[in-house]
């Protein structure tokens, strides 16, 4: 197979002093004193990672495994964020099964490797989908969007675009935000700080107290924006704090990175979860966006979602997406494929779509009426305390109030 | 290397420009600055060859296999696993170590189907998003755990290597590898790299079929390096990319694994399904660790999680149940060993035609190492200026380090490519 390369020594006298070595195995190994164990070897009884202690479990993810593990057949799990049917159950839904159907009978696809950009088609549609059909960004071709993985994937690749080319290396975070939010930021090169935003006092938003700490925020910083139905907290902005937000921000140069995992799935209807995002977008200034489909096309495992950048032209963005292709090539090369083809099969095709906004419109409206369940079965048992909250926050979760 | 160097000589210069004009201007943008990218010398290769008009075009680019028909491939053992799959299962999250049953039975191809470390629990893996992504998992977790180590790399190894250890902030240096001269190995000087390294020097070995130059340790070359690597208490990160689809034989392929694994190292192993199981798009594969026992094992899986979670939160699911379905159903994975020997089989086969058909040319150079050679590249010998000659006059795409891969190559372009080589070479 391979011809051994000649070398000073004869080959023969090599071979044989290589099998005498391995004949005489171990014993003779150890009266050698250069091969006793050192700290760092990486052989017999030493690892060099013996000194790796456990890492905790995962405060979201733990939960389910803590659930799974529990024999009790009342336990409960309201613990992840993954959408349940009213049996209980995790959903596929239908027009995601019709679009994978399609995909395996199509005998012409191929496993390819997609571009590290991603899946054309579905960049340009997940862009659609977020900013408008009609948006002069897009159509002026100021927006670049990459394929990354769900949101998680699509905050890193951004963070640590952002810690490489951007002037300013902090970025501002919701008190409270989804636990992986700072680890993702940190691991990216940035360094977090808190605004205000929850206030337990109301369970709803401290308008003031975020206002008061944007302002006071070193100009240019970064600041993560939960586009719609807050994790965890389920409180949003009204449009005309959204609004204020806005001004605040462009005044000091604030960059504005939106985490919309929950677009169609809040209120029950896309374009105005799309709201807050595409005021930002109208008034021409650059933001970046993490947008997943994890939720609301239930493609959780899949593992899909984009990364948009609005630039201020054409030539800009096309920089920054050739710089966003460094931060993924040595991440993970290119991103998988199945969900990509999954999303844009049924963006791309008008029935599938509004087979689309139907479903999703059941899964939002189900949570909105448990809601409003959970609300009348708590005053109905004349528990104490305003639950009010329950009915006034939005999306998948809600913060109950209750201490530990 | 040089985009990262030129971002941050940009970084520097933004933050000069703008030290005091923090305020964004309606009418300038933040990212003015941002220089462009320089195109990955892979992946740029196929942006080209897809731009080409030319009939006569050739793409001996990137490394993905094709048949004789120059099509890509999805394997009879892919579909039929998809088949089963499409539709059924819900898509829920994979935790965070991806999928228990793809990993076991990945393990089991790399360590051995009765591998006692897999029995005794010792190896800590998580599914990964295929090579690359097991790669910087443990190029990340080697930063966070041995901040002082570096990393000796080939020369010459897949570009995306050095990219990996630089993001993952690991110090890098090169160890010999390749034989210009010979276009084999640089064996004599490999070994002394080895010795001189520091004790306890973090390797990445190539465990078959090196990409890009296809030039393989022998048997006997892998125990010669696994003893040096015992005297000198080095840790070996075998990335393997192509098992089963060097030699056609899994088992055969995982050799200098095997040798290192009874020498009693304990081993990383970056493992890839893109290419043996054609799920490149997919990206799939599984890094693993050898741990000194199972407690070590759970405690070093722990923490690859926990670097997993701030980059992807849990891998993706397809791929990984494609892999399961193929590998945990005994007829669907003889069906899959059996087309991945066809590929194989059909690489070798492509190896021998290119070299006779330059022998037959009457080329005055010799082309032996074209069947030297192992996998799905071929380090030519070709200058870049050479094979910038085989892009302009002959439409025929390439890396400039010469790699030519072999899948681009079949019955009906073989004759056009080495008579374009022959041209190209044949006065130097």
């Amino acid at each position: 197979m391979n011809p051994e390369m000649a070398s000073p020594s004869s080959s023969s006298d090599r071979r044989i002093t290589v099998l005498a070595r391995h004949l005489a195995g171990v014993e003779m190994d150890s009266k050698n004193d250069s091969i006793s164990a050192f700290p760092t070897s990486g052989s017999d009884n030493n690892s060099v990672f013996s000194h790796v202690v456990r890492g905790p479990e995962d405060p979201i993810l733990g939960v389910t495994v803590a659930y799974n593990k529990d024999p009790s057949p009342v336990k409960l799990n309201l613990g992840v964020g993954a959408y349940r049917t009213e049996e209980g159950k995790p959903l596929v839904l239908n027009v995601v099964r019709k679009a994978e159907l399609l995909l395996v009978n199509d005998r012409s696809r191929v496993k390819e490797y997609l571009p590290i950009t991603g899946l054309a088609e579905f960049n340009k549609l997940s862009a659609k989908l977020m900013f408008g059909a009609n948006c002069p960004a897009i159509q002026e071709n100021r927006v670049t969007t990459v394929q990354c993985l769900s949101g998680t994937g699509s905050l890193r690749v951004g963070a640590e675009f952002l810690a490489k080319h951007y002037l300013q290396r902090t970025i501002y975070i919701p008190q409270p935000t989804w636990g992986n939010h700072p680890k993702i930021f940190t691991l990216a090169g940035l360094s977090v700080k808190t605004y205000r935003y929850y206030d337990p006092a109301t369970r709803g938003l401290n308008f003031q107290g975020l206002v008061e700490d944007l302002s006071s925020a070193s100009s240019g910083a970064i600041v993560l924006l939960h586009a719609c139905a807050h994790n965890p907290t389920g409180v949003d902005p009204t449009f005309q704090q959204w609004e204020q937000i806005r001004k605040l921000m462009r005044s000091k140069g604030l960059m504005p990175f939106f985490d919309s995992a929950y677009q169609g799935f809040a209120s029950g209807n896309l374009d105005a979860d799309a709201q807050p995002v595409r005021m930002f977008v109208a008034d021409g200034g650059e933001l970046l966006l993490a947008q997943s489909y994890a939720k609301n096309m239930g493609l959780y495992g899949e593992r899909i979602g984009a990364l948009s950048i609005v630039c201020k032209t054409a030539d800009v963005a096309a920089r920054v997406e050739s710089q966003l292709k460094l931060v993924i090539r040595p991440m993970y090369s290119n991103p998988p494929i199945h969900g990509a083809s999954i999303v844009a099969a049924i963006l791309k095709n008008r029935d599938l779509y509004n087979e689309w906004t139907i479903e999703l419109k059941a899964m939002a409206d189900r949570i909105i009426s448990m809601r409003q369940k959970l609300f009348e079965a708590l005053r109905a048992r004349g528990t104490p305390g305003d639950w009010s909250h329950i009915v006034k926050q939005i999306g998948m979760f809600t913060f109950t109030g209750t201490k530990l | 290397m040089a985009g990262f160097g030129k971002a941050m000589a940009c970084r520097e210069h933004v933050r000069i420009r703008l030290g005091t004009r923090f305020m964004s201007s309606s009418s300038s943008s933040w990212w003015q600055s941002v220089e462009p990218a320089p195109k990955d010398p892979i992946l740029g290769v196929t942006e080209a060859f897809l731009a080409d008009p030319s009939p006569d075009k050739v793409n001996v680019g990137v490394g993905a296999y094709r048949d004789d028909n120059g099509k890509p491939v999805v394997l009879q053992s892919v579909r039929e696993a998809e088949r089963r799959i499409a539709g059924n299962l819900n898509m829920e999250y994979l935790p965070m170590g991806g999928s228990m049953k793809m990993v076991e039975e990945t393990l089991k191809l790399a360590y051995g189907e009765q591998s006692e470390f897999i029995k005794d629990k010792r190896i800590a893996a998580v599914q990964s998003l295929s090579g690359t992504g097991a790669c910087r998992l443990f190029a990340d977790f080697q930063k966070r755990f041995r901040p002082d180590s570096q990393i000796y790399i080939p020369d010459p190894t897949w570009a995306n290597h050095h990219n990996i250890w630089r993001d993952a902030q690991v110090p890098q240096r090169t160890y010999h590898y390749y034989h210009p001269e010979s276009k084999g190995l640089d064996f004599s000087a490999l070994m002394d790299d080895i010795k001189n390294a520091p004790n306890g020097s973090f390797f990445l070995l190539h465990a078959c079929a090196h990409n890009p130059t296809g030039v393989d340790p022998s048997e006997e070359q892998w125990r010669e390096i696994s003893h040096q690597f015992k005297v000198k208490g080095h840790f070996a990160f075998f990335d393997m990319a192509y098992q089963g689809f060097a030699s056609g034989d899994p088992d055969r392929d995982a050799k200098s694994i095997r040798i290192f694994l009874q020498d009693g190292h304990h081993i990383g192993i970056s493992q890839s399904y893109a290419k043996n199981m054609g799920l490149y798009g997919q990206r799939v594969g599984c890094l693993s660790v050898l741990c000194e026992d199972e407690k070590q094992a759970v405690t070093v899986k722990s923490q690859l999680q926990q670097l997993a979670r701030p980059m992807y939160s849990n891998p993706p699911v397809h791929g990984a149940l494609v892999v399961s379905t193929i590998l945990g159903d005994p007829e669907l994975k003889k069906l899959w060993l059996k087309e991945v020997k066809v590929m194989a089989d059909r690489i070798i086969g492509m190896r021998t035609m290119l070299r006779e058909n330059l022998e037959k040319l009457g080329s005055p150079l010799s082309w032996k190492h074209i069947t030297d050679q192992i996998g799905m590249f071929c380090y030519s010998g070709m200058t870049p200026e050479q094979v910038d000659r085989l892009t302009k006059e002959f439409h025929i795409y390439m890396t400039r380090n010469g790699r030519i891969s072999m899948a681009g190559i079949n019955t009906s372009n073989v004759g056009y490519l080495a008579n374009a080589i022959n041209e190209v070479t044949k006065s130097s």
